[in-house]
């Protein structure tokens, strides 16, 4: 059916020219939100929580879910999807720790969007009731944009890294709910402030927070894994109290 | 460079709006972007160009409309306006800021044949 009533503009009128405009109003991101509505359906039906992790190249992500699902696999059903550029490096890692993993190459694109992690969500066992971790490829910039249904982002900055990135990629540290400072083993050799970090974070996001970590180590990641048992059991709740 | 990504998702916009409303010629995108948005303007317009070659939108300008960051200042319990999303309240100084508009990307209108 091809309706043409809401055309503000109306039809072209013989004799006249066609040039019209044409009000739109609609969001670019629109078709990858509307996906990522879909996942974040899908997940709740689940009752599956679901993290974005994102950082830029380097930072540590895989090394620190590596860990995590190691140590949380006995506690929760767990899935992982893998976001890269090219190889699978980073699933063989996590598929060593016999936790499923798919990865997701993008080629030349730069962030997961909604519709592949849709895809890959269908490939992975069902995990009913468990905890699903997305890493991102690494970039501070480009994921920041793409909902991919996740309950929340989780932003991986190292030691390594300048304690102004957050100032310098304010769209990420914005978007995030919790700020995991890795290689924290690390801080002593490289006169890191943690402080001044901890500060430059909350200037862009004054509700995010901030956990400190090493994944070579396992320093911090109790306090971590505390916290995803706090989130998971919200979710829990609100399951239950949507039951009834 | 999602702003290739963030095109890609104009050219759809605009290929549903020639069918839903019958057009075959776009001469003008018209964007909303606002200024705490996740889109460099420079990059959108050189991206859009390539994106648009074998689309409805092959040669169409683009207009890009910036809007400004506006937060809401929770020291002063007012509404500021902000150029960057690490900038300190004009008025207190202070970083109690939660951003309230300027994240906007949106195809606003189509100017067509």
């Amino acid at each position: 059916m091809l309706d043409c009533s809401a055309n503000p503009a109306g039809q072209a009128i013989a004799g006249m020219s066609s040039e019209r405009i044409i009000q739109v109003e609609r969001d670019i991101l629109g078709k990858n939100d509307r996906l990522a509505a879909d996942n974040r359906a899908r997940f709740q039906a689940d009752a599956v929580l679901a993290f974005n992790l994102v950082s830029s190249p380097g930072a540590g992500k895989t090394s620190l879910l590596v860990r995590a699902v190691s140590e949380l696999k006995d506690s929760f059903p767990i899935g992982v999807i893998e976001g890269d550029q090219q190889t699978s490096n980073d699933a063989e890692r996590i598929r060593a720790t016999g936790v499923a993993a798919i990865q997701v190459n993008t080629g030349k694109g730069c962030h997961l969007d909604a519709a592949m992690v849709g895809q890959a969500y269908d490939r992975l066992p069902w995990l009913n009731g468990g905890i699903l971790f997305i890493e991102n490829v690494g970039n501070l910039v480009c994921p920041a944009a793409f909902d991919l249904g996740e309950a929340c982002k989780i932003v991986v900055f190292s030691t390594t890294e300048g304690e102004d990135k957050p100032l310098k990629y304010p769209d990420m540290f914005a978007a995030a709910s919790l700020m995991l400072i890795n290689k924290i083993d690390l801080a002593p050799v490289l006169d890191f402030d943690l402080a001044k970090t901890v500060e430059y974070a909350r200037r862009v996001n004054p509700g995010i927070e901030v956990m400190t970590v090493s994944a070579r180590t396992g320093e911090g990641f109790s306090a971590f894994y505390a916290w995803i048992r706090r989130r998971w059991a919200k979710l829990k709740q609100a399951e239950m109290a949507a039951q009834g | 460079m999602h702003e290739m990504a963030l095109c890609e998702g104009i050219i759809g916009i605009v290929e549903e709006e020639a069918r839903k409303r019958s057009f075959s010629k776009v001469n003008v995108v018209c964007l909303e972007i606002g200024a705490l948005s996740h889109v460099a303007p420079e990059a959108m317009k050189f991206c859009f160009e390539a994106v648009a070659a074998r689309t409805i939108a092959k040669g169409a300008r683009l207009e890009i409309v910036e809007t400004p960051g506006t937060a809401w200042c929770m020291a002063c319990s007012e509404s500021v306006e902000i150029k960057q999303r690490y900038e300190p309240c004009p008025t207190c100084g202070g970083y109690q800021l939660q951003v309230t508009g300027g994240e906007e990307m949106r195809v606003r209108e189509l100017e067509v044949d």
